[in-house]
């Protein structure tokens, strides 16, 4: 129907390439780190944040949500390591639970728009016809849609709750997802042994999910890396409009919004660190997912 | 009264309240343009009559003269009004029922054509009775006008239907600008997307959504003014942009507010270049519980939200971080009108011993079965103070065990949510320009007779206690009819809980003089007295 | 050829409907509107002014009336008239678009000239430590929430000049054309221009060296070198000019992107451009505009997404048009 683009992520691994040679789960780990010491220190970075977000109770000193006006808008200290922000509340309690927010923005809206524009392009792959045709449509319409439009309509028409702004997130993922996924989808449709099970009359559901699902699957964990950094950042993005989570939730984007706008120069830890929190961790993600896919496509693993 | 030095202001609200410098102190010099921010979006029209924003008044207001208004040389004061186009403030005849204005002679429009009487009833004929197809955003300000007359060219008079201290305060209001007769008997529209007025600037261009530009009108009446040659206000909705445009001097001040910490970065970075005023603000957040939605029906759970709230430690606390400062009852605190801080104190929210307070609530809760109550708080996408106030709202509830959530909305599903009764609590706001608590207070009637009161309950009592306090014209009598409506509308009744009242801080570069601060940034916007010391 | 481009713009017909039926809908499914929010604050005792508002901005028309005015209005090419401020659409965008036309570009320009060098460079140093700063500094850009990267931007330049000076600089905030007066206008747009072009070179530096490194394993590379040739020349007659295909792919998506992107990075430099519009427009619930340009991003979006495909069926002999 249309021309295929050569997307990176697509190209890369052609389906008989995903096979990967069997070695000791430690000779590997051992390996990439060794080729890939941009991608194990993205790796480092973000099992800090998981551990952050993940074990924030037992990290944070103080309470993320308690204002404490004697202590508002305090220098970093020995007492507030990272400072106060303007309602006293300790900036490293907000950044460990914000990275727990973070995280469960950014894999939320990525597994699930990944995974329905997985299930989406692989469907279309596979019926083609007008299925496809009216797919192609739908991604097409999605994708060149103005990200502020449907986030302004989720948040207006559900309110500004952590899940709303995850799906406001998730709606542009899907067609890129589905893009990708569809095309890489479209060659496996080809191989002879898709062919033998149609031939086999196996039903679609199995068909699609037991031999096409398992071959797109090395370009869509790579799309996966990059949509859960994309989310972060778009988080930020819609926290500056005011459409993001909001007060007292901590998260990064949220503490940037305001502390960005208002204090950048009277008391400049508020709006840096949450700042430098983003950056370093979608930084992380994006260089543990290059190293990913590098490793994944054997084509660069064999040169 | 208000005006303090960048220097002093540095001290986060320490510093000392000083007088304002005599007006006469320094000789106004001539020439200069002003170029200013206007902290908004393009307004959606000029016509003040029609519109609400202060965006329209930014921009348009140096181009039009209006009857009556605040003095611009002390335009703090709540209870002074002097004539603009008149030519002395009448008294009023008829058992304070009729009022007669004489006309400034010889008033030229920008068009060279001569103002009457005729253009300013047709004006004022238009706000208090739009014809059909004309929206008047204030008609309900003059429900006490019985009728407008044009004796001849050089008088009008206002006859009322009862005698009122809200008349004159109303006649004052800041959007009732004078249009020609000429061009309204031939489109009534024509304000809209143009501008032709009377005022000390004539327009000479507008960019959209960029700038506005004035220049000096020589033929102005008010001798000696406009001091300036041109204005330009530039118009920039995020805050950021315009602290650092007065940093460097891209612009020279804005007159609507900044939040401390804008006040603070520029007195840091800055110092002498920047003068700040500050003033309290006739504005106010106002936390509304539905009515309509159980448990907000019960009087015990409302009275617990308001006495969860500690207003005197948040108030100085909250002045440092949000545009907002001054603990206040339903009236304005500046006006003689406003309960003194020992009639507060007898209120649910305003009790001095916050912990007495928070127990009483406590006790409240679990005897209307709410403990631990779950609700929304919806709130408007507007940081200053809106976000402030909910946050630290949320906090003060939480210390007595509710839990709440903010939803934040931008400004039409905000609109919306009120309107439709669509909330549990909301963060409204009351801002009003000429302080005239008579009126302003018409926020807290029940919904049947003000329509945008959004609680949504009856209750005949307060109408009857707003009727006799609106009606009543000896002073010390109507303060008292005032703290009576008060107390059954904050503490009787719990219909809603103010929070302190908005604080105005204005920086400006120090070669801006002239101009001085008001309660409201509607007030005081001709610019006719503006110079710079350059 | 001809036929595979009549189809594709047939193909665009559904995707524009689409995208004309979804804004229309989802701006219909946010509570409240234009007139509430013009009048709601100041209409006391007067509920009848909104309602003549609605009327005569039409918005009590049935939905399809009002749906199918605007489409015969889009595909006229008559934008109609703003609920905001009564004045025609095409005249507010008009004067609009030149601002942030001049940032796409210019932000284009700029992310080429950074990102083709150093993505080659990248891409022949591959692991050396030279690529792996040039990769920080990339991922970094896209890594860095754009509208903060403005604010410390803007920040830092009033902070060096008054440190320099003794006076704080910044660009001026009111937009003048170049043809009036180049000097401003430049030191208006640089800024705005290069936090947009940093990320944007980003991506486009990534794009490069990934596309490179793949060309560089083709065969007819690995026979080039066997023939001996001179590196220099296999990287720059070979290798860069089959590479540049997918990154001029990425250029011209990523510009369509752009206009609708601008959003943020005009609202932190108060540029009145598109992006700004845009958000005002959503904010005032103005349908009429808000209609216009997401008509506008997503028609510029589908012909960028057209001519870039059949440039690169052109470029490339081996796609097939199917």
């Amino acid at each position: 129907m249309t021309v295929t683009l050569p997307n990176p992520a697509a190209t890369a691994a052609s389906p008989q390439d995903t096979l990967v040679p069997k070695r000791t789960a430690w000779a590997a780990a051992l390996a990439f780190v060794r080729r890939q010491p941009l991608g194990t220190f993205g790796l480092v970075i973000v099992v800090v944040m998981f551990l952050a977000g993940g074990l924030a109770e037992w990290i944070a000193p103080f309470d993320p949500e308690e204002n404490d006006f004697a202590a508002m808008m305090e220098a970093p200290s020995l007492v507030h390591w990272l400072g106060t922000d303007q309602f006293g509340r300790d900036i490293f309690s907000r950044l460990v639970f914000g990275a727990r927010t973070a995280l469960i923005v950014g894999f939320s809206s990525a597994v699930l728009g990944g995974v329905i524009g997985l299930v989406m392009g692989v469907a279309s792959a596979y019926f083609g016809g007008w299925f496809d045709l009216i797919f192609q449509r739908v991604l097409d319409v999605l994708m060149a849609f103005p990200l502020i439009i449907l986030a302004l309509a989720v948040v207006a028409v559900f309110g500004t709750g952590v899940f709303n702004v995850i799906i406001a997130i998730t709606i542009p993922l899907v067609p890129r997802c589905g893009r990708v996924v569809r095309a890489s989808a479209l060659a496996v449709r080809e191989v002879p042994y898709v062919d033998a099970a149609r031939a086999l009359g196996f039903s679609h559901s199995r068909i699609v999910l037991r031999h096409m699902v398992p071959n797109v699957l090395a370009p869509f964990l790579i799309l996966l890396s990059a949509f859960v950094g994309q989310a972060i950042l778009a988080e930020a993005s819609l926290s500056y409009l005011g459409l993001g989570v909001q007060e007292p939730v901590p998260a990064w984007g949220l503490m940037l919004q305001g502390g960005a706008e208002e204090y950048a120069t009277t008391a400049p830890w508020i709006a840096v660190f949450p700042g430098l929190a983003i950056m370093l961790t979608v930084l992380g993600i994006s260089l543990f997912g290059d190293a990913l896919r590098d490793a994944i496509d054997p084509k660069l693993r064999d040169r | 009264m208000y005006l303090r030095t960048g220097l002093l202001a540095a001290g986060l609200g320490l510093a000392a309240t000083i007088a304002a410098v005599p007006a006469g102190a320094q000789t106004p010099k001539r020439g200069g343009t002003l170029v200013y921010m206007i902290p908004a979006d393009s307004p959606p029209s000029f016509d003040g009559h029609r519109e609400t924003t202060f965006a329209t008044v930014h921009a348009a207001a140096p181009f039009y003269s209006v009857l009556i208004r605040v003095p611009p040389d002390n335009p703090a004061s709540t209870t002074e009004y002097v004539c603009d186009l008149c030519t002395e403030m009448p008294k009023p005849t008829d058992d304070g029922k009729t009022y007669t204005f004489k006309i400034r002679p010889g008033v030229k429009f920008h068009d060279g054509s001569t103002l009457t009487a005729k253009d300013v009833g047709a004006s004022w004929q238009r706000i208090v009775f739009p014809p059909q197809g004309v929206t008047s955003a204030r008609v309900s300000y003059y429900a006490m006008v019985d009728k407008i007359e044009v004796p001849d060219d050089n008088t009008i008079v206002f006859k009322l239907k009862f005698a009122t201290s809200a008349f004159l305060p109303a006649l004052a209001d800041p959007f009732t600008w004078i249009y020609k007769k000429e061009i309204l008997d031939k489109d009534q529209h024509w304000y809209e997307k143009n501008i032709m007025g009377s005022g000390p600037f004539k327009f000479t261009s507008y960019d959209v959504g960029q700038a506005i530009k004035g220049a000096r009108n020589p033929d102005y009446y008010h001798k000696g003014q406009p001091y300036l040659d041109a204005i330009e206000g530039i118009f920039a909705d995020k805050q950021a942009v315009r602290v650092d445009a007065i940093r460097a001097d891209r612009a020279a001040m804005e007159f609507r507010g900044l939040p401390p910490s804008a006040r603070d970065s520029l007195v840091k970075e800055a110092g002498k270049d920047v003068v700040i005023q500050e003033s309290d603000w006739n504005c106010g957040n106002i936390i509304t519980p539905n009515h309509k939605k159980k448990p907000f029906d019960d009087v015990r759970v409302r009275r617990a939200l308001a006495l969860a709230i500690d207003q005197w430690a948040g108030a100085p606390a909250l002045s440092k971080i949000a545009t907002v400062k001054t603990v206040g009852g339903i009236v304005f605190p500046g006006s003689p009108l406003a309960a003194t801080k020992e009639e507060l104190q007898k209120m649910a929210g305003y009790w001095p011993d916050i912990e007495k307070s928070r127990a009483e609530a406590r006790r409240l809760l679990k005897e209307a079965g709410a403990e631990g109550l779950k609700f929304e708080l919806t709130n408007r996408n507007v940081d200053q103070p809106y976000k402030f106030v909910g946050t630290w709202l949320i906090g003060e509830w939480k210390k007595i065990g509710l839990n709440v959530e903010q939803k934040v909305v931008p400004t039409g599903p905000w609109f919306q949510a009120m309107r439709g009764g669509n909330f549990d609590v909301v963060v409204d706001a009351n801002c009003q320009s000429i302080v005239n608590p008579a009126l302003d207070t018409g926020k807290y009637l029940p919904k049947s007779i003000y329509p945008e009161s959004y609680g949504d309950y009856d209750d005949p009592k307060s109408a009857e206690l707003y009727n006799k306090m609106l009606r009543e014209s000896d002073p010390k009598a109507q303060r008292a009819a005032m703290r009576a409506y008060e107390t059954h509308t904050l503490d009787t009744m719990a219909h809603a809980i103010i929070t302190p009242y908005w604080f105005r801080i204005i920086p400006e570069r120090s070669y801006v003089k002239g101009w001085k601060i008001s309660p409201s940034h509607y007030l005081n916007q001709d610019l006719a007295n503006i110079w710079l010391d350059k | 050829m001809y036929r595979y481009v009549v189809t594709r713009l047939l193909l665009a017909v559904p995707t524009l409907v689409g995208a004309a039926a979804l804004v229309f809908v989802l701006m219909r499914l946010i509570p409240g509107d234009v007139c509430v929010i013009r009048l709601g604050a100041g209409s006391h005792g007067n509920p009848g002014a909104i309602e003549a508002c609605r009327q005569s901005l039409g918005l009590d028309n049935p939905l399809i009336v009002q749906f199918l005015d605007f489409l015969g209005n889009y595909f006229t090419f008559d934008f109609g008239t703003s609920m905001w401020s009564g004045r025609r659409v095409a005249h507010e965008i008009g004067s609009r678009l030149p601002v942030s036309l001049q940032i796409a570009l210019m932000a284009t320009v700029i992310a080429v000239l950074i990102a083709i060098p150093l993505g080659t460079i990248s891409a022949l140093k591959e692991n050396t430590w030279l690529d792996h700063i040039v990769r920080m500094v990339a991922i970094a850009g896209i890594a860095t929430p754009s509208f903060w990267l403005g604010i410390m931007s803007l920040v830092l330049v009033l902070d060096i000049t008054y440190l320099a000076t003794g006076k704080a600089w910044m660009p001026p905030i009111d937009y003048v054309p170049f043809w009036q007066d180049p000097l401003r206008n430049l030191s208006m747009v640089l800024l705005p221009a290069i936090t947009v072009g940093y990320r944007y070179s980003a991506v486009t530096m990534r794009m490069t060296r990934s596309a490179m490194l793949e060309v560089m394993r083709e065969d007819y590379i690995r026979t080039a070198r066997s023939k001996g040739l001179l590196e220099q020349i296999i990287v720059n007659r070979h290798a860069l000019k089959n590479a540049l295909l997918p990154v001029v792919t990425l250029i011209g998506i990523e510009f369509a992107f752009l206009i609708g992107g601008l959003v943020v990075t005009e609202q932190v430099f108060n540029l009145n451009g598109i992006g700004r519009l845009f958000v005002q427009s959503v904010q005032n619930q103005d349908n009429v505009m808000t209609q216009a340009l997401t008509m506008l991003v997503v028609t510029v979006f589908v012909l960028t997404n057209l001519v870039v495909d059949l440039l690169y069926a052109w470029l490339d002999p081996r796609i097939r048009y199917s």
